[in-house]
């Protein structure tokens, strides 16, 4: 069940169609036998949430995600309780008055599983094994991160009114994080760290042909060799990710482009760049291109 | 490395030299990292150094050091001569002086002093702290820790309780909860307040230095007071300066900042170092909605047009741009520098900043916007 050996985690990526290197196979790996959570950072649009995607897929275990913003506290991350549903019992006991027990067992029924509302962490518990997925640590406040240490750390909540839920075995945790800013030392500390970089031309294009594999082979090259000129000569207010590499091919593979052309891309561009100063530099990048 | 006698060893050995090199490497650190290469074997270079990475390090400035002192500890495939890379010296942390004012604060007849004191201190808060000789530096160093700081607020999404506002349907039905579902009071909820975000730009280059070590002191004092003041150096290229100036102690702060920013007194590329810091950090967020404010004069070796362009577009992500030059405060300035006309038209405030009395003002002016 659970791979051996890095290579057999980039086999395994690989089978689902995410494609890395040996550096992120062997980070998975530990993470996985070191039962560690792991810590991804890097441009957006690197495959940071398509990983623990496919590391979910590729174990064959369920992905609960938890998508962090600024202000989420415990009772979105954790449980809540189902008031409406709870005041609706408690109508429910009162209009058959007499048939069920004392107050105490009203309100000891009020605070059952039924009406437990688990939230992703809580979830992730109950349905271990499973890859719990926090996306965008970075966005949360300092205060939701050190409560997030804690229930990683120990890998259990507890809850007032029923008791304390542990997971039978600890969840894969993937945390991302765009570095927006600075993540506590602590929660660093209890992670395995790893930087995704953009992929090189081949793994690139070896991507693009495995997530899109209508798009004719010639148009893929073309498409992947822009795309990274355009990271490399830098100078772009948002660099494309391969999610942009990805969508710009497949645009262009529904206009009925095989080849890349000034027309066909002027049509597609906003699948490519997100500024308007962007979409000049890449016709620029394309005249360059097509002329040598 | 082939040796199997002493691998640990070797292995903190190189935890060891990677602390000195300057990367947080912590005990349970090591512990990790050690654990890491047992599993991956210790034959494998390449797992080994991911093993590297991704327990001893926190950031990709972590990540290049690690390679670099990866490459020197355990040799480059190229074949470096194997040698330990000498731990990296750090200045010695003194004691500065006792400062005068304070010795004589606790003088018994010193009525006089005591006044005296008072009046040179006002106007050292006056002074423009770039012609002060050291120990004037250092009485207004101690100043520095009366500074007021205050940071702007901003609404939030989130809701709190309130005595008025609008109706909390959540906690209204727990409360009613509480008494077996009978209609109980009605609670109110509205929108939150929290710190804005504010992000320091100090420039650092060689027009700037005489204001340097004030302009630090004002961060860490702000780094201090307020959560989520974020501080960068900018000159020639651009250090993210936050972590040393969490440092409690400022003497200690500001010598973990000398060791941390690599080109004091340089040249100035305020272009291009504010497009580094707008690409890598400002508009995924650090610099979105905050009060943003750069210190520096505004001469430019760079392209105008570059400067302003990016100016330009830092005003569109933040939610205030205040610049700072320290000699507008100054008798007979006049903007007419290339620089500080390029981003005129893009800032919001343009404020003096040459003495601990302009910092003060410049913290209203922040907390305003």
């Amino acid at each position: 069940m659970e791979p051996t050996s890095a290579a057999e985690v980039a086999q395994r990526l690989g089978a689902t169609g995410y494609l890395c290197d040996d550096e992120l196979a062997t980070v998975v790996f530990l993470a996985l036998r070191m039962q560690r959570p792991l810590l991804l950072e890097g441009e957006p649009g690197t495959g940071k949430t398509a990983l623990a995607e496919a590391v979910a897929q590729s174990l064959g275990l369920p992905l609960v995600r938890l998508q962090c913003y600024e202000g989420i506290d415990a009772t979105q991350a954790l449980y809540d309780w189902d008031f409406p549903r709870q005041i609706l019992h408690l109508r429910a006991l009162e209009a058959v008055a007499g048939a069920a027990g004392g107050v105490e067992e009203a309100e000891k029924s009020l605070y059952d599983e039924r009406f437990l509302l688990a939230r992703p962490v809580l979830a992730a518990l109950q349905q271990a094994p499973a890859v719990l997925l926090v996306d965008e640590i970075d966005r949360a406040d300092d205060e939701f991160e050190a409560f997030l240490l804690e229930v990683l750390s120990t890998y259990q909540v507890t809850i007032p009114e029923l008791g304390t839920v542990r997971a039978t075995t600890p969840p894969i945790v993937v945390l991302t994080s765009n570095r927006t800013r600075e993540l506590h030392d602590a929660l660093k500390r209890r992670c395995l760290y790893h930087w995704i970089d953009h992929p090189g031309l081949e793994r690139e294009v070896a991507v693009l042909r495995s997530r899109a594999p209508e798009v004719p082979a010639v148009l893929a090259a073309q498409v992947v060799a822009i795309t990274q000129q355009l990271r490399a000569e830098g100078g772009l207010q948002k660099p494309p990710g391969v999610a942009e590499t990805l969508d710009w091919a497949r645009a262009l593979h529904h206009l009925g482009s095989t080849e890349l052309d000034l027309a066909g891309t002027a049509a597609t561009l906003g699948a490519l760049v997100k500024y308007r100063e962007d979409g000049d530099r890449v016709r620029q990048a394309l005249g360059r291109m097509l002329k040598a | 490395m082939s040796t199997v006698h002493g691998a640990d060893e070797v292995l903190l050995g190189f935890a060891r030299a990677l602390r000195a090199a300057g990367v947080p490497v912590t005990s349970d650190r090591s512990r990790a990292y050690l654990d890491a290469v047992a599993l991956v074997g210790l034959g494998d270079r390449g797992a080994t150094r991911a093993a590297g990475r991704a327990t001893l390090c926190g950031s990709p400035d972590d990540v290049t050091r690690h390679d670099q002192v990866f490459s020197a500890w355990f040799g480059s495939p190229e074949d470096l001569p194997r040698s330990r890379p000498a731990p990296a010296t750090r200045p010695a942390y003194t004691d500065l002086p006792a400062t005068d004012a304070d010795g004589e604060g606790e003088d018994a007849e010193a009525d006089e002093i005591v006044r005296a004191a008072a009046s040179d201190q006002e106007v050292l808060r006056h002074r423009d702290v770039a012609t002060l000789d050291p120990a004037e530096r250092q009485r207004l160093a101690a100043m520095f820790a009366g500074l007021q700081v205050r940071v702007p607020r901003r609404r939030t999404a989130r809701h709190v309780a309130a005595s008025r506002g609008r109706v909390d349907a959540s906690r209204t039905l727990r409360a009613s909860l509480r008494r077996m579902g009978e209609p109980a009071e009605i609670r109110w909820r509205r929108r939150g307040a929290r710190p804005r975000r504010v992000v320091l730009l100090v420039d650092v280059s060689g027009s700037m230095s005489a204001y340097a070590d004030p302009l630090l002191r004002l961060a860490h004092r702000m780094t201090q007071a307020a959560p989520g003041v974020e501080t960068f150096t900018i000159g020639t290229r651009l250090t993210h300066l936050t972590r040393a100036l969490r440092v409690a102690d400022p003497e200690r702060a500001l010598l973990a900042a000398a060791e941390t920013v690599p080109d004091w007194s340089g040249g100035t590329r305020l272009g291009e170092t504010l497009q580094v810091f707008l690409d890598r950090w400002g508009q995924r967020g650090t610099a979105r909605g905050a009060v943003v404010v750069v210190f520096s004069d505004g001469w430019e070796r760079g392209d105008p047009a570059l400067l302003a362009a990016q100016v330009a577009r830092l005003r569109r992500v933040a939610h205030r741009v205040v610049w700072v030059n320290p000699h507008r405060g100054k008798a007979g300035y006049e903007p007419v520098q290339q620089g500080v006309l390029a981003v005129l038209p893009h800032v919001d405030d343009f404020v003096a900043g040459h003495s601990l009395a302009t910092y003060a003002r410049l913290m209203e002016v922040v907390a305003g916007a």
